[in-house]
């Protein structure tokens, strides 16, 4: 029994290599120096690559938003310029509103700038205290590009007010208005309801909904001059 | 061969060996992320196991009550640690005063929360601004001189009207409530953070109160608003009661008649200030030169004898 054992032993020895063989290779990672290299790569690369590759990016979120599929793009890597974007022009655009006395007039850029970033600041804060586990940038992320559809029924807004004031015109405004908040809402629920524990989604809703209920109040009152 | 015991959560089965072997030990579990942690106190019946291990135990036990620092996240996470069904709870309480349920006691139960007072006071801001914005546009809308504005300002007013109410009164009153248990040996006193909380919630009645004051009929509006003031004021008036029932009856009653003015107050400034009809805005207007010219008439005749 033992020599079957040691015969088996043998067989295996002839498959070894032998030792006048140097054994040698080279033990480096062939994709550690390829990363490396495309590290380097987007410090020359010229500018325009950059921009046009962050405006994609930037592009990417906007049809997100437009098309609210469960999807974790817009989280993972949030950005500002979006939000900063949006949040300019429809501040800007809700200028040259009317104004009797300097009191009575709508909102002033500065007011729309700080009700949009700190009601979006207070609505992350919330929703982290409740014990939310997304966290403070993508949420602010979510919420500023949220403003999309909003931003779109601005500017409806200001071109049916071109054509004049009226009960129709009003009403045209009116339904455009509540459905970008409808979808507004939606977007946004459907990227942060999902962070949220399960007892506790309404509580974190309710103030999304608060704050785009304000924004859209103040493009419907906008009235020119 | 396994034993179908194999196939078992074996982590359940090491603890309760554990268990088993020290019956006197504190099995902690945490229930919710991040934060809430419940301590399962085995069975301790067993005396003998002497100090060292009592005091083991209360040390881990008041580890696990002492409060966070204030700088720390958790600490203000304790305070918005309520469920949907909670707040909605709350808020029904808020509006049905019932003289065998405090607020405070009851409802509350130590645990009281800032979500709560802080949306019901933005609501309530934004609500009033945009209520009285369609007030003025529905009383006005027929006249011709009229053009519409959004009147944002009212915003600002409201919100700051709203919140320093939710937030100085409830200072004050918890102040007084101090003192008053400093000096008498019998007052209780609520936390600062109850008293946030129970006017919080009791402002909630008023929501409603002021998307129905749009309808323009006087009458109604007087009505709603005496409704929404006495329901809400009973209900602080049922909290606060207890507290300063074996106080002299001379504080009680005029902390009581203090805490319900002020609620009226509030209601009354909200509904001159934001539903004012436009005609009686300009009445100050015209009695202004009336009461310069009769000052120095009134001197004249006042040194006569």
């Amino acid at each position: 029994m033992a020599e079957a054992d040691d015969r088996t032993f043998l067989g295996l020895s002839d498959v070894s290599i032998s030792e006048d063989i140097p054994v040698e290779g080279e033990i480096t990672v062939p994709m550690a120096s390829h990363s490396q290299d495309e590290d380097y790569s987007t410090l020359d690369e010229p500018v325009k690559e950059t921009i046009i590759r962050d405006l994609k990016a930037v592009g990417k979120k906007f049809v997100h938003v437009m098309y609210p599929k469960k999807s974790n793009a817009l989280l993972r890597d949030w950005d500002l310029w979006g939000p900063l974007v949006l949040c300019v022009s429809l501040a800007l655009m809700l200028q040259g509103g009317s104004a009797d006395s300097k009191e009575d007039g709508g909102p002033q850029f500065a007011e729309v700038f700080v009700i949009i970033w700190f009601g979006a600041v207070v609505i992350t804060l919330n929703s982290k205290l409740l014990g939310g586990t997304i966290s403070f940038f993508q949420s602010l992320c979510v919420l500023g590009y949220c403003v999309l559809p909003l931003t779109v029924a601005m500017l409806v807004c200001r071109l049916v007010l071109l054509a004049g004031m009226g009960p129709i015109n009003f009403l045209i405004r009116l339904i455009v208005v509540i459905a970008m908040f409808a979808w507004s809402t939606l977007a946004s629920t459907a990227f942060l309801a999902d962070s949220q524990p399960p007892n506790r989604k309404a509580l974190a809703v309710y103030p999304i909904f608060l704050f785009y209920f304000v924004i859209s109040w103040m493009i419907l009152t906008f009235t020119p001059h | 061969m396994a034993a179908p015991q194999d196939l078992t959560f074996r982590e359940f089965e090491v603890a309760a060996d554990l268990l088993a072997e020290t019956p006197g030990a504190t099995t902690i579990s945490s229930l919710r992320e991040p934060q809430g942690h419940v301590s399962l106190a085995a069975d301790t019946g067993d005396q003998e196991n002497g100090d060292l291990e009592e005091n083991d135990q209360t040390q881990l036990l008041e580890g696990e009550k002492q409060p966070p620092n204030f700088w720390t996240f958790s600490y203000h996470q304790s305070f918005f640690d309520v469920d949907t069904h909670q707040v909605l709870e709350r808020i029904k309480n808020s509006l049905l005063p019932l003289p065998s349920q405090n607020f405070v006691r009851h409802c509350l139960r130590h645990h009281p929360d800032l979500y709560g007072p802080f949306w019901i006071c933005a609501t309530l801001a934004f609500t009033l601004a945009v209520s009285s914005n369609l007030a003025t546009l529905l009383q006005n809308w027929r006249e011709a001189s009229f053009s519409y504005s959004p009147q944002f300002h009212k915003v600002t007013v409201a919100g700051i009207t709203i919140y320093c109410y939710a937030w100085l009164v409830p200072t004050a009153l918890w102040g007084f409530l101090q003192w008053r248990k400093g000096v008498g040996e019998r007052v209780g006193c609520y936390t600062f953070l109850e008293i946030v909380c129970v006017y919080g919630y009791s402002l909630f009645i008023y929501i409603p109160t002021v998307v129905l004051w749009l309808i323009p009929v006087s009458g109604l509006q007087w009505f709603l608003g005496v409704f929404a003031v006495s329901l809400s004021g009973a209900v602080l008036l049922l909290t606060f009661w207890p507290l300063v029932r074996s106080d002299t009856k001379v504080v009680s009653a005029v902390l009581l008649i203090v805490v319900i003015a002020l609620h009226a107050l509030l209601a009354i400034g909200c509904k001159f200030y934001f539903f004012q009809s436009l005609p009686s805005r300009s009445i100050p207007v015209t009695q202004a030169p009336l009461r310069q010219v009769t000052p120095p008439g009134s001197s004249k005749t006042s040194a006569a004898p």
